[in-house]
């Protein structure tokens, strides 16, 4: 196939692209401090309850003017937190139960709102209140090359969205640059904040604020579901990529522009390869970002499942390494032979083979046929081990009050610890020596 | 048996003091404090000596948290008053640190163990400035003393819990407070921590300062401090260890619970035998 499954069209493809990156980007910004305080549900909420906050300034105002919009929407996020705080305070339910109802309930309000401004032919609609209208910002009549399109004149063609979209954007890193160390100490430790003069409370909804005018702004282009997924996903997958705060936040802001670039691609591209037609931009955003953090979840660095799963591997086979030489150290201790077959009775549920093949490797261990014997490099590990176990035999003994028949299973596993035990006799509560 | 034995003459050890609130730390006066509408506090009364280490003892629930964040204007009173060095607390905030329990922050917080000793200096630095080179030094000359230099760059998630209270420590440290409330640093720490705690309590007493400690381990009571607040809803007894630490005082604050008490009769004798 000849045909590329995305062209890209200045008419077409520019507007709606860019809003739907400017609102990815300023929603995947704002949403790193609700991630932090483990509040992401409060972005649904929000970006839910800002709806009854619209329809009202509207019918207050009758004009969708950003200012009157984000006026309403500020308030309606306010008293969404307030009422959160309420609910959670003489309901004594736990906070998600609390945001739940108020969103739900204000939501609710809004649609029926909607409802009863429709009847007056008033023009809003529920549905784009959760799609948004991409294809508006469909530019008529466009250059089609680069070097027509920028040109001043070409300004006025920019749709309103992108500029209420902009200005968020810039009002959000001003708001999370100027406001980066209190907003970090806000959420990390708010009693700390709050004593040190940083009212954590002030800061809360002032960071509430910032993201009901995010929502509201991206709104109108990209709908509510965008906005939920963009408040979480990128900043949770860059949580899950690094330990720094400040790496966190330019990850995630990365994060939604592959998001929003990528997603608005894949929104035509993907179901062109089943012969289908482009489906809804901001659904297509939507599932790009659940797909990075899916595939954050599970192969992050440090705290992704495949390494968790590696790191458990190997300390599963050091356990076996360990066991298989203090094995071998007691049976020479004893005078005793030991075949891999023996070995492999003794140490049920251990991969014996794997640790048997690794102390060969790192010669530790001499392997003639079945028949297993420790080198002195192997010997003298085996040695540091059984010494720790019967060291922490003598000390759950003497310190902890153990009896001295309960002891061997705490201090197999202890003998795996790095920590040291302390000094102790030169022999352990059985009488064995202790090397 | 009630759960809050009945107290006739609360804080005895203050009768014979003479209150100096402007020169005292805190000064606590009638207050009260009330979650749900259920008292928490009831009426507490303590004038804090200048230059002393102060323990609060009690049973679970018997509002120890509870005294300090209420002084501290975290949670609201419902009645009385707190000064510190006879200012209300906005005036006097520069002066006072603060510990909080380590459970009360999220330890899996993306910021480094430096990161947080700086946000001691928070106050210092002032609304929207960057934390300077000089604050940053200061920190890391905070951790140092508390033993956990080098860790100033380790995500706070990789230490171990007694270095996360010492963090916390250095933290409080870089406040270069003169009164600091501490919500029980010993809290589940280990040996080498507990060191280092006495030993920056010791040190921040020598600077004059005052530190009001929350404490569960009645035994090390008299080994680590001047002062002991016993507290159960009320003050029961509050004063020097050697006038207030008495069994009969323990048991007007911990009621029947006898396995404590043992514990409390153990300590209460050596600190009589080392005050002779």
């Amino acid at each position: 196939m000849s045909t590329p499954f995305f062209q890209f069209d200045i008419g077409l493809d520019l507007f709606p692209m860019l809003a739907a990156t400017l609102a990815a980007v300023g929603c995947g910004l704002l949403g790193n401090f609700l991630v932090l305080r483990k509040l992401s549900l409060m972005g649904d909420a929000i970006s839910h309850s800002v709806l009854p906050g619209l329809v009202i300034a509207f019918l207050i105002a009758s004009t969708r003017s950003p200012l009157v919009m984000f006026l309403g929407a500020a308030i309606a996020g306010v008293t969404t937190v307030l009422l959160v705080e309420l609910v959670k305070k003489y309901a004594r339910v736990e906070p998600g139960a609390a945001m739940g109802v108020v969103f739900s309930a204000l939501f609710a309000l809004g649609v029926l709102l909607i409802e009863r401004a429709a009847v007056r032919h008033i023009d809003l609609d529920a549905d784009c209140v959760l799609h948004g209208q991409l294809e508006t910002l469909v530019w008529y009549g466009a250059p089609q090359k680069l070097s027509e399109l920028i040109q001043f004149s070409n300004l006025s063609e920019v749709p309103r969205q992108i500029y209420v979209l902009l200005s968020m954007v810039v009002a959000a890193f001003i708001f999370v640059g100027v406001f980066f160390k209190e907003l970090r100490i806000a959420a990390f430790d708010p009693a700390l904040s709050t004593t040190q003069g940083f009212n954590a409370t002030l800061l809360h909804y002032l960071l509430m604020i910032f993201v009901s005018a995010a929502t509201v702004a991206s709104f109108e282009a990209v709908g509510s579901i965008l906005v939920i997924a963009m408040l979480i996903c990128p900043a949770a997958t860059a949580r899950l990529m690094t330990d720094r705060l400040h790496t966190q936040i330019a990850m995630s802001v990365v994060v939604s522009i592959i998001c929003g670039i990528g997603g608005y691609v894949a929104a035509t591209a993907v179901p062109a390869v089943f012969g289908k037609d482009a489906v809804n931009a901001a659904g297509s955003m939507s599932v790009v970002a659940g797909l990075i953090l899916a595939i954050a979840i599970i192969g992050a660095p440090k705290h992704g499942l495949i390494t968790r799963i590696i790191r458990r591997k190997k300390l599963a086979l050091r356990i076996a390494i360990d066991d298989v030489l203090a094995t071998l150290y007691r049976a020479e201790e004893s005078g005793q032979n030991v075949t891999i077959r023996s070995l492999k009775q003794m140490l049920i549920g251990r991969s014996v083979d794997s640790a048997i093949a690794a102390s060969v490797r790192k010669k530790m261990l001499l392997q003639d046929q079945s028949q297993l014997s420790l080198t002195q490099s192997g010997r003298d590990t085996a040695s540091a081990i059984v010494r720790k176990h019967r060291l922490w035999e003598y000390y759950l003994v003497e310190n902890a009050g153990f009896a001295p028949d309960h002891v061997h299973d705490t201090a197999e596993q202890l003998e795996h610890l790095k920590t040291q035990p302390p000094a102790g006799p030169s022999t352990d509560p059985h009488g064995k020596s202790i090397p | 048996m009630p759960v809050h034995p009945t107290i006739q003459e609360s804080s005895q050890g203050l009768a014979t003091r003479p209150e100096h609130s402007a020169n005292s730390p805190l000064s606590i006066h009638a207050m009260t404090v009330a979650y749900h509408r259920k008292p928490v506090l009831w009426d507490v009364d303590y004038d804090a000596p200048p230059n002393k280490l102060i323990a609060i003892v009690g049973p679970n629930g018997a509002g120890k948290s509870t005294l300090i964040k209420s002084c501290l204007g975290l949670i609201p009173r419902a009645s009385g008053q707190v000064e510190f060095w006879g200012l209300s607390y906005k005036q006097a905030r520069s002066r006072v640190g603060y510990v909080p329990q380590r459970e009360s922050v999220d330890w899996d917080f993306p910021v480094s163990a430096l990161d947080v000793v700086c946000m001691g200096r928070y106050r210092m630095i002032g609304w929207c400035k960057p934390v300077s080179k000089k604050h940053k030094e200061a920190a890391l000359s905070c951790l140092d003393q508390v033993g956990m230099r080098e860790f100033a760059n380790r995500q706070i998630s990789q230490l171990s819990g007694g270095q996360q209270q010492r963090v916390f420590l250095a933290r409080a440290l870089a406040q270069e407070a003169d009164l600091y409330f501490m919500d029980e640093p010993f809290a589940g720490v280990d040996a080498a921590t507990e060191r280092a705690i006495v030993q920056v309590l010791r040190k921040l007493k020598e600077n004059n300062k005052t530190v009001i400690v929350v404490h569960h381990d009645l035994q090390t009571v008299p080994d680590y401090f001047d002062e002991v607040i016993l507290l159960n809803m009320r003050v029961v007894a509050a004063g020097e260890v050697s006038d207030v630490f008495t069994s009969e005082n323990l048991h007007k604050t911990y009621g029947g619970r006898l396995t404590l008490l043992a514990e409390a009769a153990e300590a209460v004798a050596r600190a009589s035998s080392g005050n002779t």
